[in-house]
């Protein structure tokens, strides 16, 4: 009973929960998912004319974030480098919670959006893609004669 | 890089407003303890970094540039405010905690006290 009210690790099993309790409110997930937890993480929005992708990647050297957009799937690859000392016999570590190594991640994005419209500004540790709809799919008002 | 002040004052923080719990590392050597936290979207003047007696706190806001009228289909960072809070343990030396914030990655060195470095100690037979 105790044992299975603290599993080892507390906060897996709390990330755990909070993945299946977010997964009951996205009510339709895409084929790709949207993995949470992931790094970075990733907010999305839409305006009429775009969409808008934030990537909360701190740390990382602008130029060297691969971003594609191919058929309509954007990825973001890359590495973050390990900030931390190695440990040694002068070094203790005493938590190492952020995110090293390579990553990427992948998002369908809407069909109406224009491949060559695409805008991706690095800021304060956030990667903000902003990629135009195409101008004929948006709404237009029709003029009655 | 920028450097960031530190402050004592008395302002309160808000604490009943949830946060996010921004991530950590920190390593310690032998003249001081070295803390890296991850804050990404807070530009240098949202960020608020105080010493209250042995505590060390974190608070920070978000400033993402969103366009007006969006609406959001997705998201993680579900709230726009970090904060965490440390203790320091007392050899550490509070009033000389430096910190600087680079894209959205926090860096804040606590030395130790003078007196709390380590020394060899010679032992002398009797």
């Amino acid at each position: 009973m105790y044992r299975s009210l603290f599993s080892r690790d507390l906060f897996a099993e709390m990330d755990r929960l909070q993945r299946e309790m977010q997964q009951a409110l996205d009510q339709s997930p895409t084929i790709r998912g949207y993995a949470r937890g992931g790094y970075p993480a990733l907010n999305i929005g839409g305006t009429p004319t775009s969409v808008e992708v934030y990537a909360f990647a701190p740390g990382l050297d602008p130029a060297a974030i691969d971003v594609n957009l191919d058929r309509g799937v954007l990825t973001l690859a890359g590495e973050r480098k390990q900030d931390l000392p190695e440990a040694d016999e002068k070094i203790t570590l005493h938590a190492n919670e952020r995110f090293s190594g390579r990553f990427r991640r992948v998002v369908s994005l809407p069909e109406d959006i224009d491949p060559n419209a695409v805008n991706a500004n690095y800021r304060d540790g956030v990667l903000h893609i902003s990629i135009q709809r195409r101008a004929s799919a948006q709404p237009r008002r029709i003029e009655v004669q | 890089m920028n450097a960031v002040t530190q402050t004592r004052d008395n302002q309160t923080p808000a604490r009943h407003e949830p946060a996010l719990w921004p991530p950590v590392d920190v390593a310690e050597d032998p003249t001081g303890i070295t803390l890296y936290a991850d804050l990404p979207g807070v530009p240098r003047d949202k960020l608020n970094l105080r010493v209250d007696g042995d505590t060390l706190a974190i608070e920070a806001e978000l400033a993402l540039a969103v366009p007006q009228g969006m609406e959001a289909s997705h998201a993680e960072v579900n709230l726009a405010r970090y904060r965490r809070a440390f203790t320091l343990s007392k050899e550490l030396d509070a009033d000389k905690v430096s910190a600087e914030l680079s894209q959205g990655v926090l860096r804040v060195r606590i030395p130790k006290a003078p007196h709390a470095q380590p020394r060899k100690i010679a032992v002398n037979v009797g």
